[in-house]
C-alpha cells in the first residue's frame, strides 16, 4: 500500500500548497498596510479634515460620515430585518407564499452592490426626493444589509428549543406573548452578533453610496438626515484614483483606518457571541 | 384573555415585514425596468444586447452592451480559473487534513479576508499589484483584467472556501468510516467519497463566488482600465458591466438617453445574478438533503 | 343539578396530513375524577390528550373533525388562550423554563394579566404547595429552575400549570422519566389534587394507571377500544384486544 500513501502525502502536500497559497497574501496585505499605513496614523489624523486637496490634514469628517451612516443603517435594517425574521419563523406557514419569501431573501443577497446604488439613486434621491443625503444613502445601505440580519435572526430563533414555545402555549399565553417572553429574549445574542456583522460590511461599501450619499469634501461636518456627507470607503476611493501626487502614507493611512473599523466590529461580533455561548443556560 | 390592541397592531407589523422582501425585488426590478425601457423607446432593444460598441458620447451615441458583457466575463472567467481550484483546495484541507488549532487558524484568517472592504483590495491594485506585473510582465500599463481577475480571485476566495468547507463537513460520518473500514486511504476517502457527496454544496459555494465577482464593483473599476472595447487579451484594459455604471453615473444627465442607458446595463446584471443565484440556491437545497 | 360529564367528546377524528391519529372518539369526562388513558404507543393517546386543549394546532399538519363540549359549550367558541387556562397540561419531560423558580410558576398569571406583586407571590406560594414542592424550595425561590432535580422540576411543572387556576389537568406520561420516589409523590399530589380539579393520566405503566385512575380508557391504534371502572378494566375487560394488553400479550 506504499504507493496509496504516497499518492496521500503527495495530495496533501499539495492541498496544503494551495491553502498556503490562500492565506500568505492575507497576511501579508494586512501586514502590508500597518506597515505602511501605521506611520502616517496620528491623532491629529483622525480628528482633522482634509487639507490642500485631501493631501494633507485629516480624514476626521470622512469617519464621522461613515459613523453616522453606520447608525443609520442600523436604524433602518434592525427593526424590519428582525421583524421580517420573526414572521419567518413563528408565524409564517410551510406553503409556496413562505417559499417566495425565503427566495426573495437569497436574492436580495446577491444583487450587486452598483445595482442598489442605481436603485438607491432611482427611488430615494430621486423618486422620493430625499436627494444626496444621509437619509437616502441609510436607506440604501438598510435595503443591502436585510438579508444578512434576516439570516441571523432567523438562525437565532429556530435555536432557541421548541419547548419553550410550547410551555407558553399550553399555559395559554397569545403567540406575540410567546415570543416575547420566551423566545426572543434568548435569541437577542445571535441577533446581536448578526448585526455587528451586518454593520460591519455596511461601513466598507462604496458602490450604494456613490450616487446616494458621498461628498468628495465637505466644508462641514452635517448638519441634519438631508445633508450629504463624506465616507471611509468613498474617500479612500477618491484618492487613490482621482487626487494627483497623493502622498501614499495618507493613503494608506486611510485605508489602514478603514479596515481598523471594520475589523473592530467584526472583533465585536466574535466577543459577542463568545460571550453568549459561555452564558448559556439550557 | 383577548388580544389586545397592541399585539394586533404588533403582529400586523410583523406580517407586513415578512412581505417586505419580496416587495423590495420586485421595487428593484421595477425601477430598473422602467427607467431601462425609456431606453427601449428611442434605443432598438436587439442594437443594445447584440451592439459591439459603447460609445456614450459619441454622435449619435452607441449602446451596445457586448463590450461590457465580454469584460465582465473575461474577467469572471480569469478570476475563476484562479480561485476555484485554490479554493476548493483550500476547504478540502481545512476540512479534512489540518489539524484541529490549526483550522480554527485557517477559518479565522478566511473570515478577516471575508470582511476586508473590497476598495482596499482596489487600493492595493493600484499601488502594487498593478506596478507589479506591468514590471513583470513588461506591459503598457498594470490596470488591466489580469489585475483585475486576480483580485476578484482573492475576494471570491472566502465565499468559495466557506461553502465548499461547510458542505464537506457536512457530509455523514458514517460515509467516512465505511470507507476506512474498506481499507480506504484518508484522501482516497477524501477523493473519491467525500468529495463527490459534498458535489452540490461546492458547486453552489462556486456558483455563489461566481455571481460575487460578476457584481463587484469597486476593484474593478480601479484596477482593470476602464477601457470600453472588447477585449482581446486579458493583459489589456477592459470595462465591466459594474464599473460602467459606476464610472459613467456621474457624468450623465438625469433622464438623458446615456442615464437611461446605464439602468439597462443594470438591468442586465440584476437577471444574471437573479439566475445565478436561483440555481445555486437550487444546488444548496439539494446539498442539504 | 351539575352535570356530571365536564367534557363530551363527540366522533372526533384527528389527522396528521393524510395519517390518521383518531378514529371516531366518543368519550365523557366526569367532573373531578382521574382518568386513566392506557394503551401501547402510537396508539393515539396523546393526540387525544392535545385535542381538549388544542396544542396540536401548533402543528401545521394537523387538522380534525368532530365535536368536544367543555361544560356544554363547543370548545371551537372558546378562544386558544381561555381554553389552556382552563385545561392545562404536564408534559412527559419535565420542561422548564430558564429562569427562577419563581418566574417560572409566576409566568402563567402574569400572562393572563394578573401584575399585582403580592397576588402573584400568594398564587406561586398556593401552588408550589398543591405540588408538594413549597417546603423543599420556600428558602431559594430565585435558584434556577433547571437546578432542580428531575422529580422537583416536574412538580414545577405542576405547580407551573396550577398557578393558572385550571378546571382539568392533563397528564402526558408525566413520571415516564422519574424515580420511584418522585413518582409516588406526584401520585399523592394526584390524589390530593381530586377534590378540585378533573385530572386526566395518559401513561404507558399500567400499574400506574391501576393505582391511581377510578376510571381508565384503553386506545389502540386510534380508535378507543373500551373504557370502564378501573378495577373493572383490569379483571374483566370485555374486549379481548384489551385483555390481551393487560395481561402484558403485546405491548
Amino acid at each position: 500500500m506504499s504507493t496509496a500513501r504516497g499518492r496521500e502525502k503527495a495530495a496533501f502536500i499539495i492541498l496544503g500548497f494551495a491553502t498556503l497559497l490562500v492565506v500568505l497574501p492575507i497576511i501579508l496585505t494586512i501586514v502590508y498596510i500597518i506597515k505602511n499605513g501605521f506611520s502616517a496614523i496620528s491623532w491629529g489624523f483622525i480628528t482633522q479634515s482634509p487639507r490642500n486637496g485631501m493631501r494633507e490634514g485629516g480624514i476626521f469628517p470622512a469617519i464621522v460620515g461613515t459613523i453616522i451612516l453606520i447608525i443609520g443603517t442600523m436604524v433602518f435594517s434592525l427593526p424590519l430585518g428582525i421583524l421580517s425574521a420573526i414572521y419567518l419563523v413563528e408565524y409564517a406557514r410551510d406553503n409556496a407564499f413562505t417559499r417566495l419569501i425565503k427566495l426573495s431573501v437569497v436574492n436580495l443577497s446577491g444583487i450587486p452592490s452598483i445595482v442598489y446604488g442605481l436603485f438607491g439613486f432611482t427611488l430615494f434621491v430621486l423618486f422620493l426626493k430625499l436627494g444626496t443625503s444621509i437619509l437616502a444613502g441609510a436607506l440604501t445601505l438598510s435595503i443591502m444589509s436585510l438579508p444578512v440580519i434576516i439570516t441571523a435572526t432567523k438562525e437565532a430563533l429556530e435555536a432557541v428549543p421548541y419547548s419553550f414555545r410550547e410551555i407558553s402555549f399550553s399555559l395559554g399565553a397569545t403567540r406575540w406573548q410567546t415570543i416575547r417572553y420566551c423566545v426572543l429574549p434568548y435569541a437577542v445574542p445571535g441577533i446581536l452578533t448578526g448585526t455587528v456583522l451586518s454593520l460591519s460590511r455596511a461601513a466598507g461599501e462604496t458602490a450604494p453610496i456613490l450616487f446616494t450619499v458621498a461628498a468628495f469634501y465637505l466644508p462641514r461636518l452635517p448638519r441634519s438626515v438631508f445633508d450629504q456627507v463624506m465616507a471611509l470607503p468613498y474617500h479612500l476611493y477618491v484618492i487613490s484614483t482621482q487626487v494627483p501626487n497623493m502622498p501614499a502614507g495618507i493613503s494608506f493611512a486611510t485605508a489602514f483606518v478603514l479596515i481598523a473599523l471594520v475589523f473592530l466590529m467584526n472583533l465585536v461580533s466574535i466577543l459577542l457571541r463568545a460571550h453568549y455561548r459561555k452564558k448559556k443556560q439550557w | 384573555m383577548h388580544k389586545r390592541i397592541s399585539e394586533y397592531v404588533i403582529e400586523g407589523c410583523i406580517r407586513l415585514s415578512g412581505f417586505a422582501v419580496i416587495g423590495f425585488v420586485f421595487l428593484i426590478f421595477l425601477f430598473l425596468l422602467k427607467d431601462s425601457l425609456s431606453l427601449f423607446g428611442i434605443y432598438p432593444v436587439k442594437e443594445f444586447l447584440s451592439g459591439l460598441h459603447w460609445l456614450p458620447i459619441s454622435e449619435p451615441p452607441k449602446f451596445g452592451v457586448i463590450p461590457l458583457l465580454l469584460g465582465s466575463l473575461y474577467v469572471t472567467f480569469g478570476a475563476i480559473i484562479i480561485c476555484v481550484p485554490l479554493g476548493v483546495a483550500s476547504a478540502m484541507f481545512i476540512a479534512e487534513v489540518a489539524p484541529r488549532a490549526l483550522k480554527h487558524v485557517l477559518k479565522s484568517l478566511v473570515e478577516i479576508l471575508a470582511a476586508i472592504p473590497s476598495v482596499v483590495l482596489g487600493f492595493i491594485g493600484i499601488i502594487w499589484l498593478g506596478p507589479f506585473l506591468k514590471n513583470s510582465f513588461h506591459l503598457t500599463t498594470g490596470m488591466c483584467g489580469l489585475t483585475g481577475s486576480l483580485l476578484l480571485a482573492f475576494m471570491a476566495l472566502p465565499t468559495i472556501i466557506s461553502i465548499s468547507e461547510d458542505a464537506l463537513a457536512g457530509v455523514p460520518k458514517s460515509f467516512k468510516e465505511a470507507a476506512y473500514g474498506l481499507g480506504a486511504t484518508r484522501w482516497q476517502a477524501l477523493w473519491r467519497i467525500i468529495l463527490p457527496s459534498a458535489s452540490s454544496g461546492i458547486i453552489a459555494g462556486v456558483m455563489l463566488g461566481v455571481g460575487r465577482v460578476i457584481g463587484e464593483t469597486m476593484v474593478v473599476m480601479m484596477v482593470t482600465g476602464n477601457s470600453p472595447i472588447i477585449p482581446i487579451s486579458i493583459l489589456q484594459p477592459l470595462r465591466t458591466l459594474t464599473a460602467t455604471i459606476a464610472g459613467e453615473m456621474g457624468e450623465t444627465v438625469s433622464g438623458s438617453d446615456h442615464y437611461f442607458a446605464l439602468f439597462a446595463v443594470g438591468l442586465v446584471l440584476f437577471v444574471i445574478t437573479f439566475v445565478i443565484n436561483f440555481l445555486a440556491e437550487i444546488f444548496l437545497r439539494k446539498a442539504r438533503r | 343539578m351539575v352535570e356530571q360529564a365536564i367534557i363530551k367528546v363527540v366522533n372526533l377524528n384527528s389527522y396528521f396530513g393524510p395519517l390518521q391519529a383518531l378514529k371516531n372518539i366518543n368519550i365523557e369526562i366526569h367532573r373531578n375524577e382521574i382518568l386513566g388513558i392506557i394503551g401501547p404507543a402510537n396508539s393515539g393517546k396523546t393526540t387525544f390528550l392535545r385535542a381538549l386543549n388544542r396544542l396540536n394546532n401548533l402543528n401545521d399538519t394537523y387538522s380534525q373533525s368532530g365535536e368536544i363540549f367543555f361544560e356544554g359549550q363547543d370548545i371551537s367558541g372558546i378562544s386558544d388562550s381561555i381554553l389552556r387556562k382552563r385545561i392545562g397540561i404536564i408534559f412527559a419531560l419535565p420542561q422548564v423554563l430558564p429562569v427562577s423558580i419563581y418566574n417560572n410558576v409566576a409566568y402563567g398569571p402574569k400572562v393572563h394579566g394578573v401584575t399585582n406583586k403580592k397576588t402573584v407571590s400568594e398564587i406561586v406560594e398556593d401552588a408550589l404547595k398543591k405540588a408538594y414542592l413549597w417546603d423543599e424550595v420556600k428558602d431559594r425561590l430565585d435558584l434556577p429552575a433547571l437546578r432542580l432535580s428531575g422529580g422537583q422540576q416536574q412538580r414545577l411543572c405542576i405547580a407551573r400549570t396550577l398557578a393558572i387556576e385550571p378546571e382539568i389537568i392533563l397528564y402526558d406520561e408525566p413520571c415516564s422519566g422519574l424515580d420511584p420516589i418522585s413518582t409516588a409523590k406526584i401520585e399523592d399530589a394526584m390524589e390530593q389534587l381530586k377534590e378540585s380539579y378533573t385530572q386526566i393520566l395518559v401513561t404507558n405503566n399500567t400499574k400506574q394507571a391501576a393505582r391511581v385512575s377510578e376510571r381508565c380508557g384503553f386506545f389502540l391504534m386510534g380508535e378507543l377500544v373500551e373504557i370502564s371502572e378501573t378495577t373493572a378494566l383490569f379483571t374483566h375487560p370485555k374486549d379481548q384486544r384489551t385483555d390481551d394488553y393487560v395481561t402484558g400479550r403485546f405491548g
